[in-house]
């Protein structure tokens, strides 16, 4: 800037001020992204979430307990009985070892925080930890305004904070912070061409590894950018600076992480970052010589290597091909396959089609998980293209692709919402920019017609992006933007009059100023909308997201009813059961009866064998008897199923039914879908097929049912139970919760005598010789 | 045809030749090193091809330790090229720097997966 003293001076006061402003709204940012995440605590407690979450609570409690080098080697016998799993090689790590490290520093430091306080608390502190690598992505991106309003979008955005509420300890906690994080320093090593940030973000790229299977969008998408960079013409060696070292290091970092381990030199998942990087070198390799010869000896060069390049290209192409055509899948694994082709699970991979938060989003997910956003990520598009630069490039690549996933997978929206939040906020900024712009030109204009001529300071900016800010916007800021406006403000405090530039500025900028009504509506509209923003968040996190799933809750016209009878029978398991006796039920709640109930599991959410879990789906569908062999053959002692016709919970064993029968099926032939069903429904009502009936899973579902209201009314299915009055054979009830929601049941053991043929009289309770009993009549033994 | 191709080759192998004669020394030792590193790859992989692939992790850290100090290396001649409009503000001490930073975690990842 050119100036005289003192507007230069008061220059850099502006910008020290401006700086500290921002470093004080960061602070308010952060504390906010921690807060909103707070009401799950506050209204129900401190309590882990969910099924997977206590899964890591387990793992981080037994790395707290013994020490690192037992976490790596441990061998857990208590899930998947009788196989055991492996949790050293099949966990990732990232997650459990942070909050481990953050329990252990507090705990160094004699703050007595217990490891379930610091499990609970991890996702609120790490996200605000994502809005301050939010606003470093953005300000690389586009400048410190947007960034600032980016990370405010991010601290706020339903759909992340849907996977970070406090209580929900899981690996996207960490891992949309280290995604941010890696995607900041890619750009920043982008726009400056440093080492030294190449370097940080390959360390960060290792941290995302061992966060998240997730990692394969980065080793996809910064090659894909990569291309785009080189097929654009934007090759610069500061390309070559932020991907090649990262994909040498970043590719031996995973290597490390025992999860990943060979795969990340040998699936496809990273085959694109491998010919990317052949491909950046062949282009380097060019630009070099085209640097150092005259331009004939180039067009020499170009035609001579041609032909001879091309024919080894086709052989290197044609192994690779070959190579990876060998493989069934072509060298990609299910879960990846399934999002490139979204009707892949549903065909081929059961397990994978049948969990909720693998199916596609619905329309109004969209808006209500990032809401405002989805109408003003288009704009921010528009934004990132005036001017195009490699980072704004990246950004919209960023944005298409994590578009195209969620549109898969609902559960990718939560990689949605980072993009989503940098585009608005560039949009955002860009719009404000323009609209105070405008304003400002026009009270300039005004005022300079009345014969301003004081001190000029040329000093300009003519600003592209428009930071120029008045009074006027101060009367109508409200909320969260009003932090933004008022940064930009005092930045330009009394910014001198860009009316003494020459007349053909002036023209220029007479030709993009709106007229100032407008200017001023637009404004008031878009703090209007921020505040839409902010109050649906709030809604959002209050009431959609902060349920703990461990803990029901309902209003009834006579106060707040809690459903706590997951943990009643947790509990009562651990206190009722021998230490190893073995438990049986569906594979959603193997998690929490480890962590819990502390009792060895069948099966359990990592949903790793699938032959494991048919088989316990094939014993909940068929009868009794054969139920009670395949339990038997597995050393189950307790088998408990989710009920919740009683009270009308939804997500009961009964409504999950059809994907026992579907896994099942798939691994055991003999259990046939068609057989359940009536009409192409499953129906447990009077017009219930007979094997339907008379499966287990109806059956310890609706034991004693009908004593609670004469009827046996099922709530949620909204009709009376087919079968009403029977007996078990088999099984003895030993527990059902207060709601009758879940219902323990024991095997009973086989008798020690056989009745003989005097089945006839049932009165007789004696054996007769029981060597007598011919092997042809199928006597039930058990009666 | 083949005849002036065979010429076209040797007028531009000669330019190249003139060419690189004329960069500077340093960066000329930079341009050893990484011919150094990328033999000792390709010597690795000779000899993987003849021995088999077991242990999998030393094959590949020692294999991704060559081409990672190729990469760097190459990374430190662009930044000290003075060709480069980008880099002129750059320090040298500051590349070299920067250089032997990552070359060391570069090296303790190989030396932890060495095996």
């Amino acid at each position: 800037m050119v100036a005289t003293d003192s507007p230069a001076a008061g220059g850099s006061l502006r910008y020290a001020f401006g700086g500290v402003l921002s470093f004080f709204i960061l602070v308010l940012i952060g504390v906010l992204a921690f807060s909103i995440r707070l009401f799950s605590v506050i209204k129900y407690e401190s309590v882990i979430h969910e099924f997977d979450p206590y899964f890591n609570y387990r793992v981080t409690q037994f790395l707290t307990k013994k020490g690192i080098y037992d976490f790596w080697n441990w061998f857990d016998d208590r899930t998947w009985y009788p196989l055991g799993r492996v949790i050293g090689g099949t966990v990732y790590p990232g997650l459990t070892l942070t909050a481990g490290t953050m329990w252990w520093l507090a705990n160094s430091l004699n703050i007595p925080l217990s490891v379930e306080t610091v499990c609970v608390f991890t996702a609120p502190v790490f996200s605000a930890f994502a809005s301050w690598a939010a606003y470093l992505l953005t300000k690389e991106v586009k400048g410190p305004g947007a960034g600032l309003t980016a990370a405010a979008l991010l601290a706020m955005v339903p759909s992340y904070i849907s996977r970070s509420v406090a209580g929900s300890y899981d690996n996207e906690a960490v891992a949309i912070f280290a995604l941010v994080n890696t995607f900041y320093l890619y750009v920043k090593t982008l726009n400056t061409g440093s080492l030294f940030y190449a370097t940080l973000n390959a360390i960060s790229y290792f941290y995302m590894v061992c966060s998240w299977g997730g990692y394969t969008f980065i080793i996809n998408l910064i090659p894909m950018h990569v291309l785009l960079c080189i097929v654009t013409g934007r090759y610069s060696s500061r390309l070559y600076i932020a991907y090649a070292p990262l994909v040498v290091l970043g590719t031996l970092l995973a290597v490390l992480v025992p999860v990943v381990g060979f795969n990340a030199v040998m699936t496809s998942e990273h085959f694109a970052s491998f010919l990317v990087f052949i491909i950046l070198h062949v282009v380097a390799l060019v630009h070099y010589i085209k640097g150092i010869l005259s331009p004939r000896m180039f067009k020499v060069a170009v035609t001579l290597v041609l032909s001879v390049g091309i024919i080894l290209c086709f052989a290197a192409v044609a192994i690779l091909i070959a190579v990876v055509a060998a493989s069934p899948t072509k060298g990609w694994s299910g879960r990846s396959l399934s999002l490139l082709d979204p009707t892949y699970a549903s065909k081929y991979i059961p397990i994978i089609a049948s969990v909720s938060e693998h199916q596609p989003p619905t329309w109004p997910s969209y808006f209500m998980d990032i809401n405002v956003l989805a109408f003003l990520v288009p704009a921010g598009i528009i934004a990132c293209f005036l001017p195009l630069s490699d980072a704004s490039s990246f950004a919209v690549l960023y944005i298409v692709t994590s578009v195209y996933f969620s549109g898969v997978m609902v559960r990718l929206m939560l990689v949605l919402a980072p993009a989503a939040c940098i585009m608005s906020g560039i949009a955002l900024s860009e719009a404000f920019g323009a609209l105070t712009g405008s304003i400002k030109f026009h009270l300039l204009a005004s005022s300079d017609s009345q014969g301003n001529a004081g001190d000029a300071t040329p000093v300009s900016v003519l600003p592209e992006n428009g930071k120029a800010k008045t009074d006027k916007v101060e009367e109508t800021t409200k909320e969260r933007p009003s932090k933004k406006n008022r940064k930009k403000e005092k930045d330009v405090v009394e910014k001198a009059s860009v009316s003494h530039r020459p007349e053909n500025q002036r023209a220029e900028k007479k030709l993009w100023a709106l007229p100032i009504e407008a200017s001023v509506l637009g404004i008031l509209l878009l703090v209007l909308l921020g505040a839409f923003y902010v109050i649906h968040c709030v809604w959002a996190a209050a009431e959609a997201y902060s349920a703990p799933s461990i803990v029901l809750t309902s209003r009834t016209h006579d106060g707040l009813h809690v459903f706590d009878d997951f943990r009643e029978a947790y509990a009562w398991l651990s206190h009722n059961t021998e230490v190893d006796d073995k438990v049986a039920s569906w594979w959603d709640y193997g998690y929490q009866t480890t962590a819990m109930a502390n009792r060895t599991v069948i099966v359990d959410n990592n949903t790793w064998n699938n032959t494991h879990i048919a088989t316990v789906g094939t014993a909940m569908s068929s009868p009794e008897k054969a139920a009670w062999e395949i339990f038997n053959s597995l050393d189950v002692k307790y088998v408990f199923v989710i009920f919740g016709g009683l009270v009308g919970y939804p997500s009961d064993d009964i409504n999950k039914f059809l994907w026992m029968v579907r896994i099942g099926g798939g691994v055991f032939p003999h259990i046939k879908e068609p057989d359940y069903l009536r009409d192409g429904n499953y129906r447990i009502d009077s017009m219930a097929t007979p094997t339907m009936l008379n499966s287990l899973m109806y059956k310890l579902s609706y034991y004693r049912f009908v004593e609670t209201d004469g009827k046996g009314f099922d709530r949620v299915r909204q009709t009376e139970i087919g079968k009403k009055y029977f007996k078990l054979t088999h099984f003895e009830e030993v527990f059902t919760t207060h709601h009758w929601m879940v219902r323990i049941y024991k095997l009973k053991p086989p008798r020690n005598r056989i009745r003989g043929k005097a089945k006839k009289t049932k009165s007789k309770a004696t054996t007769s010789s029981g060597s007598n009993t011919s092997p042809k009549t199928k006597k039930n033994p058990w009666q | 045809m083949a005849r002036s191709t065979g010429e076209d080759a040797q007028a531009l192998i000669r330019s190249l030749r003139s060419a690189y004669a004329a960069t500077p020394k340093n960066l000329k030792i930079i341009d050893l090193y990484v011919a150094f590193a990328v033999s000792t790859a390709l010597i690795q992989v000779v000899y993987m091809a003849l021995v088999g692939s077991f242990p999998f992790n030393s094959f590949l850290s020692g294999v991704l330790s060559c081409v990672g100090t190729a990469v760097l290396a190459v990374c430190l001649r662009i930044q000290l090229n003075k060709d480069n409009k980008e880099f002129k503000d750059l320090a040298p001490e500051r590349a070299f720097a920067d250089f032997v930073l990552c070359n060391l975690v570069l090296h303790l990842v190989i030396m932890n997966f060495l095996g």
